[in-house]
């Protein structure tokens, strides 16, 4: 039984390879049509509820513009995708009016924060400006030597403690040295944390605080960091996350792997938090601004 | 918690079934429509999904469903047998050891957890006798050697190291001095690198070549969506790997990848990470997970972890007492006072069959750190007979009670509701557990 189930697969798996062309030719919309679709969104980790939703609006514009040939369904299929990645305009990092501009980088274990930490300050550093790092993680073993090697990789300072001290003391001296010796961005690291721990996002929120009280309107961006890897369980990371603290923005790290990182659709569509930076390498330049045109077509191809 | 979704979900769905003597095909789609929905939900590969339904249609759809007596367990009875197998009937465990030194190679993408489930994998083969040896072969992230150093430190487990070398090379040096210090296990910590990326998966051949390990282990993130497939089956075709630890189970993930994975390697899961600590980390038993799954709890994991702290006997009580309702407060302190060791009582409710709902609601009554050491002094200011009975605890005694405890009068009567609260789930939970038993089939549905 087990056997047939897995031959079962691994057809599906060659099918899938002219999909796209049978998707979107010139063929006429029916319910082959929204099936086929629907197994694309889930596939890419859309998830089954913001796949239905971007369906059924879909269908909606469709019978709307009476469309009912595939080829021009796929640029409306675009533009709704984009729209819903779009809403609110706020896809670019802010920073603050006159300099330091404070980063605080979250994230479960394991997504990427040290090196996507190391990757903004090498684009920072690349711009001439001076930056300096907060070795914030002072809990998982040579956290903080990771972040000290790479300090020194891609130019910028470094404010760190022993292993095992209290992270909130690390923020209040890195914004205090950030202010001192006129640092323009402070990056902030964390110890990865599973969003259902209370008491490590209790300990983010008092980061949070100390960071808040050390200077004015910072941290400047909360920023989420994603794997693109992750399933359905990232919306319930951002929930969490962001009844703990305001984040502002996400990261979709390790999008050069073979995930479509389809889950961040579905965490703006049910949280609001939009995609603001893109990991797709391993090497320091491999980090981009994000494109949700460019996103959305490497999705659906 | 992994799979509690779905669990309630199908639970939905067959409760739906249960009322019916007789199924149609129509009732078969739609309780396999929802089957279909939770999987996907759970991050269980849409094409696992497919297969795993047809496959379920095709077995519901026979003579044995429509003539049984009771439709919606034998609805339940072939899901629960289906996942059962497609994760592996039984539990497995590490290839037996010939000529030692042997290698362990870890092997996975980035961050899913391999420096972390070294370290764990090597303490539990030391607790058990064993003389593990770990090799810190992941020359490429930064203070990777270093981690897994300190790792060793924490832990008493010797590790190998030779900076930034070929892996290959790190490896036989490593399996030599194992020979020389007469370790048993070499445990190989290898970089973690893409499916995709040629070069990187050419080394790890050549080191599989020239190691020749006892087992190739797959680190998976057990909070992976759609994309373990790929992963796995690249790993798999190129490696050959003989079985999977899943990682970062202790969140709230459904772990439907350890379902995909499962499917597509046919590997078995050997172990399971559970925790940051390094005895977060248990054998991974498909049965128990596929009871989880249907919502039929984990009754052996209950007990199990029970036992590690408490004897026998008073576990057995303890779960008599959480499910006859005749819960004390005198049972809440000592619940309380083992908590501390065996994790979160939410967690602990979540593996009673039913109770799912109820473990969800506890969430509310946050028992964080804090409020345990206060609930604890609280009770220990009780006298016997208020904690057996504390409907008597009027305002004087309240008073004495906080007095007593260093605490306040608010704080004693949020005590005092929060175990009412809880006294009231039981009952809900309980109730419903009674009306199980009437319709006593093979499953307590």
């Amino acid at each position: 039984m087990l056997d047939k189930f897995i031959k079962g697969l691994h057809r599906t798996r060659e099918a899938f390879k002219s999909r796209f062309d049978f998707l979107f030719g010139n063929k006429e919309i029916n319910q082959e049509f929204f099936d086929e679709l629907e197994e694309i969104l889930l596939t890419a980790d859309v998830g089954v509820e913001t796949t239905a939703k971007i369906i059924d609006s879909l269908g909606k514009r469709l019978r709307e513009a009476k469309i009912r040939e595939r080829s021009p369904a796929r640029e409306i299929l675009k533009e709704l995708l984009v729209e819903i990645l779009e809403a609110d305009h706020k896809t670019g990092l802010s920073l603050a009016p006159a300099p330091p501009t404070v980063f605080l980088i979250l994230g479960v274990n394991g997504v990427g924060k040290t090196t996507t930490i190391a990757k903004m300050a090498y684009r920072f550093t690349r711009e001439g400006k001076k930056v300096l790092l907060a070795a914030g993680d002072t809990f998982r073993a040579a956290a903080i030597e990771q972040l000290d090697e790479w300090s020194g990789v891609v130019g910028a300072g470094i404010i760190k403690h022993q292993s095992g001290g209290d992270p909130s003391a690390v923020m209040y001296d890195a914004v205090s040295a950030a202010v001192a010796r006129n640092v323009d961005i402070l990056i902030c690291d964390t110890a990865g944390r599973l969003h259902t721990k209370t008491n490590l996002l209790e300990e983010i929120k008092k980061i949070y605080r100390v960071i808040n009280k050390s200077l004015q309107d910072a941290p400047h961006e909360i920023l989420l960091v994603l794997d693109a890897t992750t399933g359905q369980n990232a919306v319930a990371q951002a929930r969490y996350f962001q009844e703990a603290v305001p984040i502002s923005g996400l990261i979709l790290t390790k999008l050069d792997g073979t995930a479509r990182g389809g889950i961040v659709i579905a965490v703006k569509d049910l949280t609001g938090i939009p995609l603001k930076l893109v990991g797709v390498g391993e090497k320091k330049e491999d980090l981009q601004a994000f494109n949700a045109s460019e996103f959305i077509e490497a999705l659906l191809s | 918690m992994l799979f509690s979704s779905l669990s309630e979900k199908l639970q939905e769905t067959f409760r739906r079934l249960k009322g019916k003597g007789k199924l149609t095909e129509k009732d078969v789609d739609l309780a396999l429509r929802e089957v279909r929905l939770a999987l996907l939900e759970a991050d269980v590969n849409y094409k696992v999904v497919k297969n795993f339904i047809s496959l379920l249609k095709e077995r519901t759809l026979g003579t044995e469903v429509l003539k049984s007596l009771t439709p919606g367990q034998q609805v339940v009875k072939i899901v629960y047998e289906e996942l059962v197998r497609l994760m592996g009937e039984t539990q497995s465990k590490l290839a037996p050891l010939d000529n030692p030194p042997r290698a362990l190679m870890m092997v996975g993408l980035q961050g899913s957890g391999k420096t972390t489930t070294a370290a764990k994998l090597a303490s539990l083969l030391q607790k058990n006798g064993y003389r593990p040896l770990l090799v810190a072969a992941d020359v490429y992230r930064p203070a990777a050697i270093r981690q897994l150093e300190v790792l060793g430190k924490e832990t008493g487990i010797a590790v190998f190291s030779m900076g930034k070398d070929d892996p290959v090379k790190i490896a036989l040096q490593a399996l030599k001095e194992a020979e020389r210090e007469g370790n048993d296990y070499v445990i190989l910590d290898t970089a973690g690198r893409l499916h995709i990326n040629k070069e990187l998966m050419a080394e790890l051949s050549s080191l599989k070549e020239k190691i020749k390990p006892l087992e190739i282990l797959l680190v998976v993130d057990a909070m992976t969506g759609q994309d373990a497939v790929n992963a796995a089956q690249a790993f798999h075709e190129q490696l050959g790997l003989t079985g999977v630890i899943l990682t970062k189970l202790d969140g709230d993930t459904r772990g439907g990848a350890a379902l995909s994975v499962r499917a597509v390697t046919n590997c078995p899961i050997k172990f399971v990470g559970v925790g940051e600590k390094i005895d977060a980390f248990e054998p991974f038993y498909p049965d128990r997970m596929a009871s989880r799954i249907l919502g039929m709890g984990d009754m052996l994991s209950l007990i199990e972890k029970a036992q590690q702290v408490v004897d026998e006997e008073k576990s057995r009580a303890l779960e008599k007492k959480l499910r006859g309702q005749s819960l004390t407060l005198e049972d809440f302190l000592e619940q309380l006072q083992q908590v501390k060791q065996m994790g979160p009582l939410e967690n602990l409710l979540e593996m009673i069959p039913g109770f799912n709902k109820a473990a969800k609601q506890f969430k509310n009554i946050s028992l964080d750190e804090k409020q345990l050491v206060r609930s604890e002094a609280i009770i220990s200011s009780m006298t016997k007979k208020e904690r057996l009975q504390p409907e008597i605890i009027n305002s004087s005694r309240r008073r004495r009670i906080a007095m007593g405890s260093g605490t306040t009068v608010q704080d004693v009567n949020r005590l005092l509701k929060q175990f009412d609260q809880m006294k009231k789930i039981l009952k809900q939970v309980g109730s419903l557990e009674k009306g199980k038993i009437k319709h006593r089939g093979i499953f307590p549905f």
